[in-house]
């Protein structure tokens, strides 16, 4: 980790803000109060001229002499404690080092501060949006769940990591990956392919795929985690990459196609910095089983979940290009989804030798 | 025999034979004919009377001694004070610990109007005779037979005599008997009979030595006496146990119930036998005045109106009205409207009482009680009385609490476990121990739909939850399923009082649970604050880098907390807003701040005695300041003891 020098950053001012918040309420007798954007469906709007998911002005107050939202007060405050804690002893952490930290039992009583996980995860959330600071900058990271292999060489921590000299396994994306921490020194590829599948990652990695057609691999085994997205933002927007996203057939395959895309609902202050609106959508679409012949037993039936969620995603303003209707329609009348994995029904390496060579050769993709 | 008998075996009563000569012939058999005497009937059949085995027939014993003494103590209007002594009997070998022993002396004492010499070897060695059976009238023993039983069965499986000294006054002298019962003629042989010293000035003492087993836990003897006291406050009651422990149960609560009157049976009540048995029996000449004077709730008009309708002459004399003109006068008397039976025959425990016997022995946070209106089944009239004691009580309940103070892990749940509630039966005060799910009670307490009332309960289960529920029905003659009383019978006017009693129970516990709910919910409103403020004040500091006043801010966030909260006058709106006491007729709340409701104040005997329940509440009791009478609350008056116009003590509920 690079060592920074010792001086108040932007983001523990932020932080030491809340504590202000308190402060000067309790200073005007008034009820201290944290107003919290609205992380939700109804306060994000899609600029359709920049393809971005953009956070709405809504905000909701969480004050703290409110029997409801009393404890929720306390507990972001002591999240906001912790984070600034990080920030002094300049570490990163994941979310649930920071929960642990803030669980002790209140004085003078049986209570905790947190019960689980589940509660301290989303108050981080909470301070991002309030505080308008990434999870990176706020020192929390996930676990390094991406990886990468490709023509592609960073410096990380000061080491030279060629991903091209990594064999199968690839480089690990960690989870911040801002030019302070990793820098991109050089890059020869054509294109980037975000594939949703660490199974169809191996399968292209092990036979050499990004080296035929000269890409760089990345993969985020399901939801990209914000490394992966990040890097691959970089490399489109440093190194004028075009991006390809490789997903199942499925309403939660698209999903992350548009996650990818127009960034994510819940943290929608960070498309900014996360989305590639130029991404495009190169498979698995519901033409490919008739177009590249999978037989129909291979398919899976959609279940009630799965039509719920695809209804949804019709109705999502960055959806409502023709082809996507056209395309998340035909899934729903064939009634079937069908994995990347089902490639396999016509050979071990049918998405290596034909399938991904016919698509970028017709430039059959969705955009 | 028979087709299908196996073929490989002819056998040799095969119906081809010759028929048998008769083995014996009927004069013979008529030969063999002879009386059979009670004793000897139950001699053999002793489980009838609830001698089944050792541990049930120890119990038995106490049980039907103790009863006696009761019964006798309070119908010589004395209020009783009765001393029971269970003790292991070696029987020539070494002593063997009361939990492994097989023989026990059992010596019952009362303070009771003793016996008349001659009447002792009756009372206690010949079956079936007694006070109680031709009378309706409410009392423990109905059949005069429970005492005597005991004796017997004594004699069978030890043959030691029961040993009696009773004493009528302090001037008269005190008699000593040692009887023995002759089972083939069921009467008494008196053994040894003298006059002798003794330390009482009045009462009885009864002691037999009976094979039994000791053995603590459910239907025990110990279970026996506690359920006893339950029911029975008005009694004082030391128990020496096989252990050599002396449990004092003192008197909790002042009176001896009203002593019921003896009544004549109801019309409703008879069956046509007893009709003709009562008409060759009576001293009336006319039918009318038969009528009108063998039967209760018959005025010489009524008398009159069911000859009319038998189509028989009111000057009929009552030998001659037999056969066909008696079934009609039968049914005449079951079509009449007559009006149901009197009820001062009944003494109920009473509301007060019961709630006094359950705070006393059980430990928890709600009691409650119930008696219902008088009612009839059979022209016997009867009264149900329910209770109900529900919670762990202060002290435990806060042991559950230190428990808790571990902080929970992820994933902890804080413990909830789920015992089922138990029953308590009671008829005419004698706690039923054994047969409970053939019980009438038991039934309708599953009948009843807790859920309603806050409590969880399964299908067809009892309802789960530290919970006591107890019922008592007091009748001129409980109609048990068997004679050895354990259990009551199913019959409809008497379950459904059961059920009303519950159902008036469960109501009420159901706004205590409610109202508990909403003092924790306010309680934690407040707390919530409390708590907080200090978490909020030390993270503000931390992120200031240590360098903030928090005293400052914790107080100006306190003050802020108090004015939202409403202060001090929340509290007082809170404890006046209906919820209080008062809104709960005969029951009593204990809460970590103090005790409301009818809180039995102990009387005569020092409190905290041993092995007795009543520590802290009893005491928070009594610190408690006594305000607001009765009579200014919303009680609800039902039945003649519900006015009782003691004053209640009510704590201030204080939030600190």
């Amino acid at each position: 980790m690079a060592q920074k020098p010792r001086r108040t950053s932007a983001v523990e001012k932020k932080l030491v803000g809340v504590a202000d918040v308190v402060i000067a309420a309790a200073q005007r007798r008034k009820d201290p109060t944290i107003a919290i954007p609205v992380r939700s469906l109804s306060n994000v709007t899609f600029n359709q001229r920049n393809g971005l998911i953009e956070m709405g002005k809504r905000k909701q107050a969480r004050s703290f002499f409110n029997v409801g939202m009393a404890k929720k007060f306390m507990q972001t405050v002591l999240v906001a404690d912790a984070l600034c804690e990080l920030q002094r002893a300049n570490l990163t952490t994941s979310l649930r080092e920071i929960y642990y930290r803030t669980k002790h039992t209140i004085k003078n009583s049986h209570e905790n501060t947190l019960d689980t996980q589940d509660e301290s995860d989303p108050l981080i959330e909470d301070l991002e949006v309030t505080l308008a600071a990434l999870r990176e900058e706020l020192h929390v990271r996930a676990e390094n769940a991406g990886s990468v292999v490709g023509p592609l060489v960073l410096v990380d921590d000061g080491d030279r990591v060629d991903c091209a000299k990594l064999g199968k396994g690839g480089y690990s994306v960690p989870s911040i990956v801002e030019p302070e921490y990793l820098q991109i020194t050089r890059c020869t590829a054509d294109f980037v392919l975000l594939v949703e599948k660490g199974t169809q990652w191996n399968r292209l990695s092990e036979d050499k795929f990004w080296r035929t057609y000269n890409c760089i691999l990345l993969t985020g085994n399901g939801q990209p985690p914000r490394g992966v997205r990040r890097l691959a933002r970089r490399l489109h927007e440093e190194k004028r990459l075009p991006v390809y996203v490789l997903v199942d057939n499925d309403p939660w395959g698209y999903y992350i196609y548009s996650v990818v895309k127009q960034g994510s609902i819940n943290l929608a202050f960070e498309s900014q910095r996360m989305a590639i609106p130029k991404a495009k959508f190169i498979g698995l679409s519901s033409g490919d089983p008739e177009s590249y012949g999978l037989p129909r037993n291979v398919g899976i039936k959609l279940n009630d979940k799965d039509i719920a969620r695809a209804r949804e995603l019709l109705a999502y303003t960055w959806f409502q290009k023709k082809s996507w209707q056209e395309e998340i329609k035909r899934m729903l009348s064939s009634g079937l989804k069908y994995e990347l994995d089902a490639l396999a029904n016509k050979d071990f390496q049918y998405l290596t030798k034909k399938y991904l060579p016919r698509k970028l050769k017709e430039k059959d993709w969705l955009d | 025999m028979t087709a299908r008998g196996p073929k490989l075996t002819p056998s040799k009563t095969s119906p081809v034979a010759t028929p048998p000569k008769p083995a014996v012939s009927a004069v013979e058999m008529g030969a063999r004919q002879r009386d059979i005497s009670v004793s000897e009937f139950f001699t053999k059949n002793r489980h009838l009377l609830g001698f089944d085995n050792p541990r049930k027939a120890l119990l038995t014993c106490v049980k039907e001694a103790v009863d006696n003494a009761l019964d006798a103590c309070e119908e010589a209007g004395i209020l009783p004070d009765v001393v029971v002594k269970v003790e292991a009997v070696a029987n020539g070998e070494p002593p063997l610990p009361p939990s492994q022993a097989s023989r026990f002396r059992i010596t019952v004492a009362d303070n009771g109007p003793g016996i008349i010499r001659q009447q002792i070897p009756p009372i206690f060695a010949k079956l079936l005779y007694g006070s109680k059976f031709h009378r309706l009238r409410m009392s423990r023993g109905q059949q005069g037979m429970g005492i005597s039983a005991a004796g017997m069965y004594g004699q069978l499986t030890t043959g030691k005599p029961v040993q009696i000294i009773s004493r009528t006054s302090a001037r008269a002298p005190a008699h000593y008997f040692e009887v023995q019962i002759d089972t083939k003629k069921n009467e008494p042989r008196i053994l040894e009979k003298k006059q002798i010293d003794w330390e009482s000035q009045r009462g009885t003492q009864v002691t037999m030595e009976v094979e039994g087993r000791y053995q603590k836990g459910r239907a025990s003897v110990d279970e026996y006496i506690e359920q006893t006291i339950i029911a029975n406050p008005h009694a004082r009651l030391t128990y020496l146990t096989p252990e050599g422990e002396t449990k004092e149960h003192p008197r909790t609560y002042p009176q001896l119930p009203p002593s019921p009157r003896e009544i004549k049976p109801h019309p409703y009540g008879i069956e046509l036998g007893m009709l003709l048995k009562m008409l060759q029996d009576t001293k009336s000449h006319w039918l009318s005045g038969f009528l009108a004077g063998d039967f209760s709730r018959v005025s010489p008009r009524l008398a009159e109106d069911i000859c009319k309708a038998a189509g028989l002459s009111p000057r009929a004399r009552p030998r001659d009205v037999h056969g066909q003109a008696a079934e009609t006068l039968y049914k005449a008397i079951q079509s009449t409207k007559i009006m149901a039976p009197p009820t001062n025959c009944l003494s109920p425990i009473g509301e007060k009482a019961i709630l006094s016997g359950l705070y006393q022995q059980i430990k928890g946070d709600f009691y409650t009680a119930v008696s219902r209106p008088p009612a009839v089944y059979r022209g016997n009239p009867f009264v149900i009385e329910a209770g109900l004691a529900y919670g762990r009580g202060s002290e435990q309940g806060q042991e559950s609490q230190e428990r808790q103070a571990m902080p929970l892990a992820e994933g902890e749940q804080p413990q909830d476990d789920n015992e089922l509630a138990r029953v308590i039966r009671y008829a005419n005060r004698v706690p039923l121990l054994y047969q409970q799910s053939a019980c009438a009670i038991f039934k309708a307490v599953l009948d009843t739909s807790w859920r309603n009332y806050g409590v969880s309960q399964s299908r067809s289960a009892l309802p789960s939850g530290p919970m006591v529920i107890f019922v008592h029905m007091a009748s001129v003659w409980v109609p048990f399923t068997s004679e050895s009383k354990e259990a009551i019978a199913d019959y409809d006017e008497i379950r459904k009082e059961i059920t009303l009693a519950l159902r008036e129970c469960g109501r009420r516990l159901g706004a205590f649970l409610r109202r508990r709910e909403r003092a924790d919910s306010e309680h934690r409103r407040r707390n919530i604050f409390e708590l907080y403020i200090e978490e909020v004040v030390e993270s503000c500091n931390r992120l200031k880098g240590g360098r903030l006043p928090t005293a400052k801010l914790k107080e100006q966030l306190q003050k802020m907390a108090l004015a939202r909260t409403g202060g001090e006058k929340t509290d007082e709106l809170l404890g006046k807003n209906g919820s209080g006491p008062e809104g709960l007729p005969h029951s009593i709340i204990v809460t970590p701040e103090g005790v409301e409701g009818e809180v039995p104040a102990l009387i005569g005997e020092a409190p905290g005695e041993a092995g007795s329940s009543n520590g802290a509440p009893e005491e928070e009791a009594k610190t408690a300041k006594p305000s607001r009478l009765t009579g200014k609350t919303r009680r609800r008056r039902r039945g003649k003891r519900g006015t009782a116009g003691k004053p209640t003590t009510r704590a201030m509920r204080r939030k600190a």
